[in-house]
């Protein structure tokens, strides 16, 4: 009889709305937790899978040796390359394109390169301007290598006890 | 006096209360529907069949965009697959990852549905707070697997890689002061397990705070009480699993009654409800999350205490280390066979199940003996609860159509595949 007459009561002085009430009315004064994007970031981990790279050893040298592993392993079939021998009798790529709207940013590509070669960075907010600007083409792909080469390096350098 | 016909309207498919791409012809009678018959397939991606022209491995990433709300929970299904026909085993370390990861998930998942059904009816709040929470967790994905969402994390033999021992940090901005900061950072100073046991023990005070809001309130009850209500003879007639079933009152859960994984060595329990309507399902759901982190917590617990491999170490299976592989012959051979060709599976025929947030999501694998899938056959839970829509909204009001159809938490993804 109390408990349905204290019941009645709540619900008649509409208690539980003031309860939620209550509620969001402490939020309104709590301390901030939004950041305002772009000129606040979230942090990024060194895992993160972002915009494709192309790497070059530190004298210059590209390393990718045109192994086709990345070709073969990536499930939306965005990679695609053509190899050759060069003068000095080493294989390179004479094209690696990586088509954007097919690539599912898996990351398989970077697992299975032997060299290290194609990576992941933390890039992710590009844009296109043009149609066909979405296939990245080889020479851009190590011009973004050479851009996050000290980021990329520092990544890869944390992670290197997990792999 | 003119014949009068009833009334039929298109709900959908770019409905912002439809959950995606949900196509719903309505037959009114006024404002009470007679029929609802909804038309699926919009997001159709053709998943099985493309599954049948990868090797195994390739697959691992579409799993996460069929459900694209429980992400990880998919991945499991189909690693467990081709893990029993493989007949390999899984180190015990990767089995509590994965564990504390479908837990996760079933939290990112809860908290979505939460969110996005009080929004739908009418408690946008919700939608603040159950995102606020959920950016913890998603930071928690992407700090071990390198995206937000869709992971590619489990692989057959375990998972990619180890837990790290680092939260990424927020940097200092001019934008901000360095109290700010430090605010932001105070829980991430440790390693990413502290980062969720900081979170996980502050959680169920954010459940409470949930509830506060909306488990007694009179408009959430008007809304959600004795709407579509499911009997458990019903449910068990239509194929419910998950919340939907246990809201009836039908105490069914993989986790206990086949356990996979570490299941059976965790303490948790499972909520049942009793009237089979929305709110009952809210209730249950509720309830889940609270065991959900019951059950991460006792992962944390051993994760913290021990340590070992996380993926098996059958290298016709997973990749040999990188180190090995650069400087090892027989390494290398695997690292390319692998990456170039896969791994032929026995041929056989094998189902497994997990217990996807939403329900049973089974994988069903045929194969030939070959490096590819023959058939894979996806079991998606939400296509079963769809189904019965008619069924469930039948004498309903308009209306009330959102709340069950809040209430059967549906993502296309699956649905469609
Ligand atoms: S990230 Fe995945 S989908 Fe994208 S190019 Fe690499 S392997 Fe292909
Ligand atoms: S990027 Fe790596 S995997 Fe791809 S072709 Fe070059 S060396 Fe081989």
């Amino acid at each position: 009889m109390k408990r349905r007459l204290i019941s009645w009561l709540k619900s008649f002085f509409f208690w539980e709305l003031f309860q939620g009430l209550r509620v969001t009315g402490r939020y309104f004064f709590a301390r901030k937790f939004t950041i305002r994007f772009p000129e606040e970031r979230t942090p990024k981990s060194p895992r993160y899978r972002g915009l494709h790279a192309l790497r070059r050893y530190p004298n210059g040298e590209e390393r990718c040796i045109a192994c086709k592993l990345c070709e073969a392993v990536c499930p939306a079939l965005a990679i695609t390359i053509d190899s050759e021998e060069r003068e000095d009798g080493t294989r390179r790529t004479t094209r690696y394109d990586i088509d954007l709207f097919k690539c599912v940013y898996c990351g398989f590509c970077e697992e299975a390169c032997p060299v290290d070669a194609v990576v992941l960075t933390r890039f992710h907010d590009f844009h296109f301007e043009e149609r066909g600007q979405q296939v990245i083409r080889k020479l851009d792909l190590l011009k973004l290598g050479d851009r996050f080469e000290e980021e990329i390096a520092t990544d890869r350098q944390t992670e290197s006890k997990y792999r | 006096m003119s014949e009068l016909h009833n009334y039929t309207l298109n709900f959908g498919p770019q409905h912002p209360a439809a959950h995606g791409v949900l196509r719903l012809i309505l037959e009114m009678e006024g404002e009470v529907i007679t029929r609802a018959d909804p038309h699926i397939g919009l997001l159709h991606r053709g998943t099985e069949k493309l599954a049948e022209s990868k090797p195994y491995n390739h697959s691992i990433g579409y799993m996460d965009r069929l459900d694209y709300v429980s992400m990880m929970c998919n991945e499991h299904a189909y690693v467990l697959a081709i893990e029993k026909l493989l007949g390999i085993d899984v180190p015990i370390r990767a089995q509590y990852i994965r564990v504390m990861f479908d837990e996760i998930t079933r939290l990112l998942n809860h908290l979505l549905w939460l969110g996005a059904h009080g929004l739908d009816i009418g408690a946008m709040t919700m939608f603040i707070y159950c995102f606020r929470e959920r950016e913890q967790l998603m930071d928690v994905y992407e700090a071990v697997t390198g995206a937000r969402m869709h992971a590619t994390y489990y692989r057959p033999g375990g998972v990619y890689r180890d837990l790290p021992d680092q939260m990424p940090q927020y940097e200092t901005t001019k934008w901000k002061s360095q109290q700010d900061i430090d605010y932001l950072n105070e829980s991430r100073k440790g390693s990413v397990l502290d980062f969720i046991e900081t979170f996980i023990d502050d959680f169920p005070n954010k459940v409470d705070e949930y509830e506060t809001l909306l488990t007694d309130n009179r408009i959430w009850k008007q809304r959600t009480v004795d709407i579509g209500i499911v009997t458990p003879q019903q449910a068990m007639d239509w194929g419910f699993t998950g919340p939907m079933l246990r809201g009836s009152g039908v105490e069914w859960d993989l986790r206990k009654k086949q356990p996979y994984e570490v299941y059976a060595r965790l303490d948790f329990d499972i909520p049942v409800g009793s009237n089979g309507d929305c709110y009952d399902r809210y209730l249950v759901r509720v309830e889940e999350m609270r065991q959900s982190a019951r059950i991460i917590k006792q992962c944390i617990q051993w994760l913290k205490n021990n340590s070992g491999p996380v993926i098996s170490n059958d290298h016709k299976v997973t990749p040999p280390n990188r180190e090995t592989m650069k400087n090892d012959m027989e390494a290398l051979i695997h690292h390319f066979k692998l990456f170039s060709e896969g791994y032929s599976v026995p041929a056989g025929e094998v189902y497994a199940a997990v217990e996807h947030p939403k329900g049973e999501f089974g994988i069903y694998l045929v194969s030939d003996g070959a490096n590819k899938p023959y058939r894979m056959k996806i079991r998606a839970a939400g296509f079963a609860h769809l189904s019965a829509i008619n069924e469930m909204v039948k004498g309903h009001m308009l209306a009330d159509l959102v709340a069950v159809m809040g209430t059967m938490d549906i993502v296309f993804g699956e649905i469609d595949r």
